[in-house]
């Protein structure tokens, strides 16, 4: 308990330390920088899950390919794509590929399996009430689909905000810059601050999507959505 | 980038070592997380209200990023082993308890009240009747948490347990690509066959799963 609330204390004074709020090892810096890297990363991840997921849940053709490269993307090592990135070109937008291919399995599979998951009658409906085919997948699959495509987009905001971190490691900025420098300075203050900002992030999209949900999501539908 | 095959070669046994300890440094927690995930899911069953903490905290562990963890258990369990595995057994709970929680809820409610009309006890309708149900549902789970596991394990190498992360790390520090490149690759096949060996595992515990497929 004694160690614990040492911690506490450590990150608390950490945080209200007054260097810590002005300049290029500032904390409003650092945090533009994560949020930088992990909003580009989770921005391509969205195009390209959405697209793939929709467009193979809605035409129901190649969903097992798309299912099973997405479960083995999950497995690609980020610190090894990142370390691999960096020994071919050192520089910061590829190291954003990284965390992309994080970032698209969640998406792609919820997509998927939301669109999958629609009624057919309701799909049918749809097309009885003289629906195009956009129109089925914008005003009926959509819809429907978007309490688990949200599900899927939180998890993926959520490991690439904790992930950015590793960026770190080879030298470029973001939050991550704090736990790897206290890592190499045995700076043990500087990883717990680090750390507790990375956490306070992670709850902070938490929040956003559990808003995101709230408006989003038609009436009808709350409570409906399963996390996978 | 070129790629030195010859390297590869020369060193297939200390790829193979590390393969070796990669594995059980992944796959010890996910044990331990399903064995804490199963009774937690239990409860959470009986007691509703008990649900959403604890997927909350479990959540906000997962948010938490591996280096982190690993930098914070170090002060408790020192450079070993275990302080690589207490956290992948904790990021495993933010996957194992919903689908825990979910492969219970997909039992219906029919066949539980049968197999409470046919005498069943509630530990021996839950062994008997409702775990076997949620089996597929469990397994997806484990499936998904043994692969990110499997993943995760290479940042240990920064507190010097990282299996195959040793070279990744190396090949980093060496300006080697090969090394990262055959490191990463190994980890994925490893994940692949990981995955591979659960499917197998679900396709021996649901014998009746089987049985519906060659009827219809």
């Amino acid at each position: 308990m004694n160690k614990l609330w040492n911690q506490v204390d450590l990150s608390w004074q950490w945080l209200t330390a007054s260097g810590q709020w002005h300049g290029e090892e500032s904390i409003p810096h650092r945090l533009f920088q994560h949020l930088l890297y992990s909003g580009a990363a989770l921005l391509f991840a969205a195009l390209i899950g959405l697209a793939l997921g929709l467009l193979v849940g809605h035409t129901g053709r190649g969903g097992f390919l798309a299912v099973s490269v997405a479960n083995i993307a999950r497995a690609v090592p980020t610190i090894g794509l990142v370390l691999l990135i960096v020994t071919v070109k050192y520089s910061i937008t590829p190291q954003v590929i990284a965390l992309v291919a994080l970032a698209v399995p969640p998406i792609l599979v919820n997509t998927f399996e939301g669109v999958r998951g629609v009624d057919p009658e309701t799909r049918d409906a749809a097309r009885g009430m003289g629906m195009s085919e956009w129109g089925v997948l914008w005003h009926a699959e959509l819809p429907m689909a978007l309490p688990l495509i949200l599900l899927g987009l939180r998890t993926s905001a959520i490991q690439v905000v904790a992930t950015a971190t590793i960026v770190a490691y080879p030298g470029f900025g973001g939050l991550g810059r704090y736990i790897v420098d206290g890592l190499a300075r045995n700076d043990y203050q500087l990883v717990v601050g680090g750390t507790v900002l990375v956490v306070l992030l992670a709850v902070a999209v938490q929040l956003l999507f559990a808003a995101l949900r709230r408006f989003a999501v038609s009436p009808g539908l709350r409570g409906s959505a399963r996390s996978s | 980038m070129e790629i030195d095959w010859g390297w590869i070669g020369e060193h297939t046994d200390s790829l193979t070592e590390h393969a070796l300890t990669h594995l059980r440094l992944a796959l010890f927690p996910v044990v331990f997380g399903l064995l804490i995930s199963l009774p937690l899911g239990v409860l959470c069953r009986r007691w509703r209200w008990f649900y959403p903490p604890v997927l909350t905290a479990a959540n906000v562990l997962y948010a938490i990023p591996s280096l982190a963890l690993y930098m914070i258990f170090i002060q408790y369990t020192g450079l070993n082993e275990s302080t690589v595995m207490i956290p992948l057994t904790l990021y495993s709970l933010s996957v194992l308890v919903p689908n825990v929680v979910d492969g219970l809820a997909s039992v219906s409610e029919p066949v539980r009240q049968a197999a409470t009309a046919v005498g069943f006890g509630t530990l021996r309708r839950l062994v008997q009747v409702e775990m076997p149900i949620a089996v597929p549902v469990v397994i997806a789970g484990v499936r998904v948490a043994a692969v990110s596991s499997i993943s995760l394990v290479a940042i240990g190498q920064l507190i010097g347990q990282g299996g195959l992360g040793e070279d990744i790390f190396r090949g980093y520090q060496l300006n080697f690509p090969t090394q990262i490149l055959a490191a990463s690759v190994l980890i994925v096949l490893l994940a692949l066959v990981t995955d591979a060996l659960l499917v197998a595992v679900q396709w021996l515990l649901t014998p009746w799963a089987r049985a519906r497929g060659r009827a219809s």
